[in-house]
């Protein structure tokens, strides 16, 4: 027991130390790969053969309009696809190489390892704040060894704990949409996931709320590995580094037309549709 | 804020427009009769939006009066419906109450037409609270768990059928139910219930019996299948409603399915929890046909709720109505006015409890 429990010790001292010394260089996060995945709602196919690679310390964005399959693509990176009862896919999705679509990983496992914040905020609204953030804890069976330190941690990281630093048993029912996504970020990140999936996060907030989010993004970055959906060109352009432009055209389904750094699909887009997208001509 | 609204309409009135066009519709009557002093009203805005709220009045259209009208009819008459069944009550269950006095709260045996007269709803009462009890007991988590199963585990392809089976099930007359309790339940359930009586009759003074079957316990049961497909029903349809991106936020924290439901399903469907039962609830109470069909009647009060012999207040009215004389009669009523308090008390502590889960949420 003591010498296994020396040992485990000691392994977290050089984790540690390891993590301390590289941290600028290797972020911390998962790295998430989707490599031919085609999904379907019931006969009809929505997205063919998307292959992207979401790295960790990356922002990644995923741009295009409306129904060109990028929120369905999101929805597969953790499983939640399948919630819908006519939906089927293709291809595989790893998660730093291992199938989340096969038996590597329990479901629930990989539901927690991949967060997602979405795209209307859903608090549980009958619940404190505390209790919210601490849903996902709960959730999973686990517990924290402090609980109140997690609370703060959570919400300082998701840029909350200012605005509800005294009354954290107050329903988190009462807070501004604003305040209740950021709650959901805050939700996400206390289960410690590698991956956070958002779903076009802002769509429904006020420009400060979104500018407060957009900051949480970054601040986030390095420590996990972020997927965004959004509809906003600017905000693809401010928060991400790799860009993947969805397109459907008439019945067909969606596909990525281009991706790469996000300054080179925004200042020298290679496909005429990407230019004209990104410019605002169409979409 | 304010001075926009006042830069507003002194625009307004400087272009001589403050009249026709008249922002505020709903006074558009009172109106004509102010136009005298529009010198006055555009100086007085300012205080006159701070003396608090003013009064909302509306021009109803003709249809919008006849369909008030019309719903309103129909409430009434229902409520009156109510208030008429219990002044009925009260008025010819008076003579009982004057004969029998307190005594009727308390007195068990039921010989209204005797001479001298005694009689009393202690232990219809006890029968009813009883059964009641019991079918609760079988029929709150029975219906709980089948409704989150028909919902939330039932393969996608069954659970429209089991749902018009449920619903279809609220629909079947209890005296089916009450013969298949009677015929098949009952006779099977009677050896179990004998083993039980004699491995714990020693100890726990409830649990004896000289014989089992028309027990108390067992006519709950019966009335517990009655009261089961209607909760069900109810709990199902509350719980469907439950809002899913809440759900798909509980999945998408590494949530099990279990965790989702008791996260996020249950919390939302209380209220319709709760009152499903309580819709259950009435139905046990004043359930007749199961108790008298099982029932081995007997006027008293058995604590030994596996034995043998006991009686509801409405298999009470239902047995004694055709033998009732005078007294008989007013008696009956008399105990169908203390179930009629008893099911409205337990409605409106109900419909608080529901009151206070909502403000909760």
């Amino acid at each position: 027991m003591s010498t296994q429990e020396t040992e485990k010790e000691t392994e977290t001292t050089t984790a540690t130390m390891t993590t301390t010394a590289t941290m600028p260089v290797q972020p911390a996060g998962g790295t998430l790969r989707g490599v031919g995945v085609s999904a379907w709602f019931g006969a009809r196919r929505v997205l063919e053969g998307v292959n992207i690679d979401m790295r960790a310390g990356v922002v990644t964005a995923l741009i295009g309009p409306s129904g060109c399959g990028k929120s369905t693509f999101l929805r597969i990176l953790n499983r939640m696809h399948e919630l819908v009862p006519i939906a089927s896919l293709a291809g595989s999705v790893l998660l730093d190489g291992d199938d989340i679509y096969g038996t590597a990983l329990p479901i629930t496992e990989v539901r927690r390892r991949i967060g997602m914040v979405f795209q209307k905020p859903n608090p549980f609204p009958a619940m404190t704040i505390g209790d919210n953030v601490m849903a996902g804890l709960k959730l999973t069976g686990r517990k924290a060894a402090n609980r109140e330190q997690l609370i703060e941690e959570s919400l300082r990281r998701a840029g909350l704990w200012n605005e509800v630093r005294n009354r954290l048993s107050a329903p988190a029912g009462g807070l501004s949409g604003g305040q209740q996504q950021r709650l959901c970020i805050a939700r996400s990140l206390a289960v410690r996931p590698d991956v956070l999936l958002m779903d076009e996060p802002c769509s429904a907030l006020d420009p400060t709320s979104t500018r407060r989010i957009e900051e949480t993004i970054h601040e986030l970055k390095d420590q996990v590995t972020i997927v965004i959906v959004t509809h906003n060109m600017q905000q693809a352009q401010r928060v991400s580094q790799h860009c993947a432009f969805f397109l459907a055209a008439e019945d067909e389904p969606g596909r990525v037309v281009e991706q790469g750094a996000t300054e080179h699909i925004f200042g020298s887009p290679e496909d005429p549709r990407t230019a004209d997208y990104v410019n605002g001509r169409f979409g | 804020m304010e001075s926009n609204d006042a830069e507003g309409s002194t625009g307004l009135a400087a272009l001589g427009l403050g009249e026709p066009p008249d922002p505020p519709g709903p006074s558009n009557p009172s109106d004509p009769p102010s136009p005298p002093g529009p010198p006055g009203p555009p100086a007085d805005e300012g205080p006159l939006a701070d003396e608090g709220p003013r009064r909302i009045e509306a021009r109803l259209s003709g249809s919008d009066r006849f369909y008030r009208a019309l719903a309103s009819t129909g409430a009434g008459i229902t409520l009156l419906i109510i208030v008429l069944i219990g002044v009925f009550l009260l008025l010819e269950a008076l003579p009982a109450f004057q004969s029998a006095g307190f005594g009727f709260l308390t007195t068990q045996p039921w010989n209204p037409d005797s001479v001298p007269p005694e009689f009393g709803v202690a232990a219809m009462m006890f029968g009813t609270a009883i059964t009641a009890i019991v079918a609760m007991l079988v029929t709150v988590p029975l219906a709980l768990a089948t409704a989150v199963f028909i919902n939330e585990y039932a393969p996608r392809a069954i659970r429209a059928a089991l749902t018009s089976l449920v619903d279809l099930m609220a629909a079947i007359p209890s005296l089916i139910f009450a013969l298949w309790g009677l015929f098949f339940l009952v006779p099977w359930l009677q050896p179990i219930e004998g083993w039980l009586v004699a491995q714990l009759g020693g100890s726990l003074p409830f649990m004896r019996a000289v014989a089992t079957g028309s027990s108390l316990f067992n006519a709950g049961l019966v009335i517990a299948l009655m009261a089961i497909p209607i909760t069900t029903s109810i709990i199902r349809e509350v719980l469907s409603q439950a809002p899913r991106h809440e759900c798909e936020g509980a999945l998408a924290l590494g949530g099990t399915r279990w965790g989702m439901i008791t996260t996020v399903i249950l919390p939302f469907g209380r209220t319709g929890i709760i009152g499903g039962s309580m819709l259950g609830l009435g139905r046990a109470l004043g359930e007749t046909i199961a108790a008298t069909l099982i029932l081995n009647i007997r006027f008293e009060i058995k604590p030994q709720i596996f034995e043998t012999g006991g009686i509801t207040v409405a298999s009470g009215i239902a047995v004694e109505f055709f033998d009732a004389q005078e007294l008989g009669l007013s008696a009956l009523m008399a105990a169908g006015l203390s179930l009629f308090l008893v099911t409205i008390v337990i409605n409106l502590l109900a419909a608080i409890v529901v009151e206070r889960a909502k403000s909760v949420a």
